[in-house]
């Protein structure tokens, strides 16, 4: 039997064992908002390269996009900021910025040439004033054309279409065979969604930048933007009743189960139909505008990271700010997220059909546009987005639409 | 002087014992609606600002079509909502006041709904409306292929909607109160009444409701405080739709202050919103004043 001072040399030699032998790296508090099944694989991507080159990541996941940004600003006005918060790539964090309320990256940004590979627009919206506040870790398009092979098979319709004539000869066939042309959920940012589609495709990308980022009161007012808005009125007529307040995912599984034929709605759509075990090509097709210059919007998410002098902090968020922009794990992000990568110099083998197309016409700048919330603060963009959605429900005479928008975009 | 000394003491006890509350007071109500008012002069926006602009965000509210209509939509279902709970709650608690079978259970029967949040009362209520899979498509397949009963896609109806669900949870709580108010008018009257030959519901409109005045004047002044406060039963109805038409008060400023990061636009309407409720509850306030001095006087 053993005696007491071996039990003793036994405890102390197995609680040796217990703990690390080296300190555990710089702990990293993340919040975010990336909770649904998809989301939440995408977000782990980052977490495990993140632990495997030394860092402890620690995941503050918090639903909803408004909840998540409210929480995080109330903890960096409140003195208890997390190490990195998720924003959109929009003026949000702009705010924040100006108070003086975050730490910047330039080191990090200068290091990895951040401004050899990011496209303009996000350049523009993570570089103030000169410093880099943000890293951006995606590039979401929000105006893709889907559309149901099944149902185009049903309504007789061959080719997909070619320009947005074609289109609305698509939706009159597809309301003609009896299913549903457009599918839609009727929520203002679904609504947002359409009118952005109808702006980029009708308007084109001068009257886009004319509009949204420029406020030009005269090419609001002018008539190349009322047929723009005379275009959405016209999809409305294609939607079925049951659209007000309709998720956007319910819209979508009427695509898969065939009972509709287009839906206007961002590439996270791709999700939903993975899930349902389509394959782009074969079940579903997917467009990203109308002719052979059409825009590619671009809006995405990035991580700020709030002021802090404590320097396992700082040395945590410069390695968040390195490990999210590696090209490889920008791929994998990027695969389950349903996004593309916001480095084009990817390898694009493991990519969908749909994203490949994307990740190309990304490689062409002179196609590259900001979605509206680059361009306008939240204050303006809910503003016009009451405005169309007001326009959409209703039946408000145009030229009092135009003056509404002229009127909200000047504050 | 013993005397005067133990009326001071007493009465500084009381005050230290109010201390605590009249601070929360002071500081976290009045302090916070004049933080706001002064917020509502500034162009704030995701953090407060010192730099004055006067009226300018009152102009623009008053500029809004979706503030306008909340207002609108605020007026239509307070006036409906406390009218409908009024009514339907006093007849209720007149039906079990008659010394039904089984009252207990009637009692907890319909007052079940308020045990329930606003946003399940939503929720649920959606569902039942929804023209597709609710309401209208059961009736549909029963036969009636004509009905329809689509209001809550309605632009001019979906108010109606909010109304209908948010009665049929309150009005039990109505009921409870003034089954309450009528346990405690005297048998006495009910005999005299019957002995000078008057009709049952003559004694209620003409007897009774002046008698239960005092429990009739808190339900009314607890449904005013629920009507100003809506915002669940409309975020999980409609989310304030179709397009903007159930929009309320409430949450047009919520959308301001967070998701808008408009701090100023939401205060200014936040203190117009008190306003409006000062403007409804002062008269009344006023008259009980008046009514209780004339009764000191007499």
């Amino acid at each position: 039997m053993l005696n007491a001072s071996q039990w003793v040399a036994i405890l102390v030699a197995a609680l040796g064992l217990l703990t690390p032998v080296h300190a555990a790296g710089p702990k990293a508090e993340v919040i975010h908002w990336w909770t649904s099944g998809g989301e939440s694989a995408a977000v782990r991507k980052f977490s495990e390269a993140y632990t495997a080159a030394g860092g402890v990541w620690v995941d503050t996941a918090i639903a909803v996009g408004e909840q998540a940004r409210s929480v995080a600003v109330n903890r960096i006005v409140g003195g208890n900021p997390p190490t990195a918060a998720q924003f959109n790539t929009t003026k949000q964090f702009l705010d924040l910025v100006e108070q003086g309320m975050l730490n910047n990256v330039d080191d990090v940004a200068a290091r990895d040439g951040w401004d050899k590979f990011l496209p303009e627009t996000v350049l523009n919206v993570v570089r103030v004033k000169g410093h880099f506040y943000a890293a951006p870790v995606n590039i979401h398009m929000p105006t893709w054309f889907w559309y149901s092979k099944a149902a185009f098979k049903r309504a007789g319709i061959a080719d997909e279409p070619k320009s947005m004539d074609e289109l609305f000869l698509v939706l009159d066939k597809l309301k003609a065979a009896g299913l549903i042309p457009l599918a839609h959920g009727g929520q203002p940012w679904q609504e947002s969604i359409v009118f952005t589609a109808m702006l980029a495709n009708v308007g084109g990308s001068d009257l886009y930048l004319k509009v949204f980022r420029d406020h030009d009161a005269k090419a609001i007012q002018g008539a190349a933007f009322k047929d723009v808005l005379l275009a959405f009125k016209r999809l409305q007529s294609y939607v079925d009743k049951g659209a007000p307040g309709r998720n956007w995912n319910d819209a979508t599984a009427m695509l898969i189960t065939g009972k509709a034929g287009v839906q206007i709605m961002g590439d996270w759509a791709k999700g939903e139909f993975t899930s349902a075990n389509q394959t782009p090509g074969k079940d579903y097709g997917c467009i990203p505008g109308f002719g052979p210059k059409s825009a590619y919007i671009i809006q995405g998410d990035v991580f700020v990271f709030p002021k802090t002098t404590n320097a396992e902090a700082i040395k945590a968020q410069k390695m968040l700010a390195g490990i999210m922009l590696v090209p490889a794990t920008q791929v994998e992000f990027s695969n389950k997220k349903g996004s593309i990568p916001v480095r084009t110099d990817v390898d694009s083998s493991r990519m969908d059909l749909c994203a490949q197309k994307g990740l190309a016409i990304m490689k062409d700048k002179s196609r590259q546009l900001g979605n509206g919330e680059v361009y306008m603060n939240p204050d303006q963009n809910g503003a016009l987005n009451d405005i169309l959605t007001a326009y959409w429900n209703k039946n408000l005479p145009v030229e009092k639409v135009q003056k509404d928008i002229a009127a909200a975009l000047a504050n | 002087m013993k005397i005067n000394s133990k009326a001071v003491l007493r009465h500084l006890v009381s005050w230290a014992a109010l201390l605590p509350m009249a601070a929360t007071v002071i500081v976290a109500y009045l302090g916070t609606v004049l933080w706001s008012l002064k917020i509502s002069f500034t162009n704030s926006r995701t953090f407060p600002s010192d730099e004055l602009v006067g009226f300018a965000q009152y102009v623009r509210l008053f500029n809004n079509d979706r503030w306008l209509l909340s207002l609108q939509n605020l007026a239509v279902y307070g006036v409906l909502f406390i009218a409908a709970c009024m009514l339907i709650g006093f007849l209720l608690a007149v039906f079990i006041d008659q010394k039904v079978m089984g009252e207990g259970l009637f009692r907890t029967v319909f007052l079940y709904p308020y045990a329930m949040s606003f946003v399940a009362t939503g929720l649920v209520w959606q569902w039942l409306l929804n023209p597709g899979n609710g309401l209208q498509q059961a009736v549909r397949q029963m036969g009636f292929g004509d009905f329809t009963f689509d209001w809550i896609i309605d632009q001019d109806m979906v108010i109606y909607t909010i109304v209908i669900a948010t009665v049929w949870q309150a009005s039990g709580l109505v009921m409870a109160m003034l089954l309450a108010g009528l346990r405690g008018i005297d048998e006495e009257i009910w005999k005299a009444a019957r002995l000078d030959g008057i009709p049952t519901w003559r004694v209620y409109v003409s007897i009774v409701l002046p008698m239960i005045g005092p429990s009739v004047a808190t339900v009314f002044i607890l449904l005013l405080t629920a009507v100003v406060k809506v915002f669940d039963s409309v975020i999980s109805m409609t989310q304030g739709g179709p397009g903007t038409a159930s929009e309320v008060p409430a949450k047009f400023i919520m959308d301001h202050l967070f998701g808008r990061a408009n701090i100023a636009l939401a205060s200014a309407g936040s203190i117009v919103l008190l306003l409006t409720v000062l403007a409804l509850v002062a008269p009344f306030m006023y008259a009980r004043a008046r009514a209780d001095r004339k009764e000191a006087s007499k």
